[in-house]
């Protein structure tokens, strides 16, 4: 029977590290949404692109090189250096803050005072956008995100667990990397949006765009910020489930897991984002343990999306978000 | 018109704060406004009035940098003005209340009332966010006028509320104190008693005098309301169909032909 609890335990923690990594993405849709009531579609594309930049740039690749190949008959594929990693993170930093600044200039400064849907439709497009520039940038082919994270079973974990239950807990540490990284992230965007005059500025700007304007605020600057933020917590998210996943494609589908963490912690919450990762990473290990055998398993593909059906039905503002207000 | 005047309950008028020249603002092929002229003086309360869609809000609109007239200048402090967006002209001084408010429903009328010190925040992103030594400075300094004016307004007790909940008479007034926060050279008010009770509507000019008696602030608003206008404004300025027909003391526009006109129909007989 203990050796069942501490299985049940493992699959727990595990569960919690899956879910840090929920939150990370969800983390990102949170930002704008708040920001500009605008429901990001884009989100996991960015991650996508931003893996994508952060490895192409690592390894020295030549951005275009296929269609510079097709076009100018060359044979271009890498510049034969290798970046170390921090520079070249910091470089695809200012790449998703260019990318940040493109969008306001050519999309959103468009379509100010549209209504939400519109918006909505916008990021679509830009979706679909930033998946064929990344394809067309960097190549199709599936590639593997090294930037010296931690990888592999936690030696030291299995052992003193073992000692001390004799049962060893099973814990990769790229998600214990992912849970520190994930928390010193929230903990700065919080004390950004609570305490600086950035971060009250995007609070009003979420509320009234009118109002904003008139209290000095700049629209413009406060959604380049914004999707620059955004497109920074895309990297991390990135970089995250690029090391543990490799990067490809698939990785912009992980925006879907996203959405059922989104029902339960709010649309409109940082911790919301978090609580819900964690619960929706941890519900779904332990569901898939003690139903899966009853049902023959593969619970996880629905788990999340039914739990977030039973919020809407429930509590449709989720677990922390704003309290919705009306006064008739 | 001479620099200092002092008006007959004892204010002082100072020289010429905004003059409006010749503006003209179309949408379109509807013209708004029409070649109109008119100055706003400091520590003075001015007034727009005119019946519907003479041009009032518009009119407000273009010295807030909502709009920007095709034609004509406006000449803010001495200074020429070219064409703006709203949050720049707002860093210049000017604060503004909308007709059907806009305020953060989401936030707090503390929180509310402490985006109008916005403008004034200049330590940097990382002190404040560390809240260390000039943001911490800063930060209390802005409390302290926020709670000032939260006081001025008699609103002490809905300072935690949500804006969202409150009723609409609390609401004008938190949005009159997010705009004086700002400490504005000038304070536009946009129909600022649209929608009041009588009782509402005492109160509400009470407070506007009270802004522009003790803070010294200049007031310019637009009102339906004949009876509070001429009680309020040192100056009325009158519109009708985007044109100025006239513009005085409020006894000189009450005698003008042209307004009572416009106010009251002209009999075609």
């Amino acid at each position: 029977m203990p050796e069942q609890f501490f299985f049940a335990a493992e699959v727990m923690v595990n569960g919690l590290m899956v879910g840090v990594m929920y939150a990370l993405v969800a983390l990102g849709f949170v930002l704008i949404f708040k920001a500009s009531g605008i429901f990001n579609y884009a989100q996991g594309v960015m991650a996508l692109f931003a893996a994508l930049t952060l490895v192409g740039i690592q390894q020295g690749q030549v951005p275009f090189a296929h269609l510079i190949n097709a076009i100018f008959g060359t044979d271009l594929h890498h510049f034969g250096w290798e970046v170390p990693a921090v520079l070249a993170i910091l470089l695809t930093v200012l790449v998703m803050i260019g990318l940040a600044v493109l969008i306001e200039r050519i999309v959103l400064k468009h379509l100010v005072n549209q209504e939400p849907i519109i918006l909505f439709m916008a990021t679509i497009g830009l979706a679909y956008f930033l998946e064929g520039v990344g394809d067309l940038m960097w190549g199709s082919d599936i590639k593997v995100m090294d930037v010296g994270l931690p990888q592999g079973i936690s030696d030291v974990i299995d052992q003193t667990t073992y000692e001390w239950f004799g049962y060893g807990f099973f814990i990769d540490r790229l998600d214990i990397a992912a849970s520190i990284i994930a928390a010193l992230l929230v903990a700065a965007l919080i004390v950004f949006s609570q305490y600086t005059r950035e971060g009250r500025a995007l609070r009003a700007v979420a509320d009234d765009h009118q109002a904003a304007l008139s209290v000095g605020i700049s629209l413009r600057f406060i959604w380049v910020l914004v999707w620059s933020i955004a497109g920074f917590v895309a990297l991390v998210a990135g970089i995250m489930w690029g090391a543990k996943s490799g990067v490809q494609f698939s990785l912009s589908l992980i925006a879907l897991k996203a959405l059922p963490v989104l029902m339960l912690g709010g649309f409109t919450s940082i911790p919301g984002a978090i609580v819900g990762g964690l619960i929706i990473g941890m519900g779904e290990k332990l569901f898939e343990f003690l139903v899966g055998p009853l049902v023959g398993g593969a619970t996880e593909n629905w788990f999340a999306y039914v739990l977030a059906l039973l919020f809407l039905v429930f509590r449709p503002q989720g677990l922390f978000g704003e309290k919705i207000i009306e006064r008739v | 018109m001479s620099v200092a005047e002092i008006t007959p309950d004892g204010r002082t008028l100072g020289g010429t704060l905004m003059d409006m020249r010749n503006i003209t603002l179309r949408f379109g092929g509807v013209t708004a406004i029409k070649d109109i002229s008119f100055d706003i003086r400091e520590g003075e309360i001015r007034a727009i009035i005119g019946p519907n869609g003479a041009g009032k809000s518009s009119m407000l609109n273009v010295i807030s940098g909502f709009y920007n007239p095709q034609e004509g200048e406006v000449w803010f402090r001495g200074d020429k003005r070219g064409p703006m967006r709203p949050y720049q002209v707002a860093r210049l001084g000017i604060a503004r209340t909308f007709q059907n408010i806009a305020l953060f429903d989401g936030m707090s009328v503390l929180d509310n009332i402490m985006t109008g010190r916005l403008t004034h925040t200049k330590s940097g992103i990382l002190d404040q966010a560390i809240w260390w030594g000039k943001a911490q400075r800063e930060e209390i300094a802005h409390r302290e006028k926020v709670e000032e004016i939260i006081d001025f307004l008699e609103i002490q007790r809905i300072r935690k509320t949500p804006v969202g909940r409150l009723p609409y008479g609390l609401k004008k007034r938190v949005e009159l104190a997010r705009a004086l926060a700002a400490e504005p050279k000038l304070l536009l008010l946009d129909e600022p008693m649209a929608g009041m009770n009588v009782e509402e509507k005492e109160d509400m000019s009470r407070y506007i005098l009270d802004v522009n008696d003790e803070f010294g602030t200049t007031v310019a608003l637009i009102e339906h309301d004949m009876g509070v206008v001429m009680d309020l404004s040192d100056r009325v300025v009158v519109m009708d169909y985007g044109r100025k027909i006239g513009d005085g003391t409020p006894d000189e526009v009450r005698g003008n032909q042209d307004v009572i006109d416009a106010y009251l129909g002209v009999s075609h007989d």
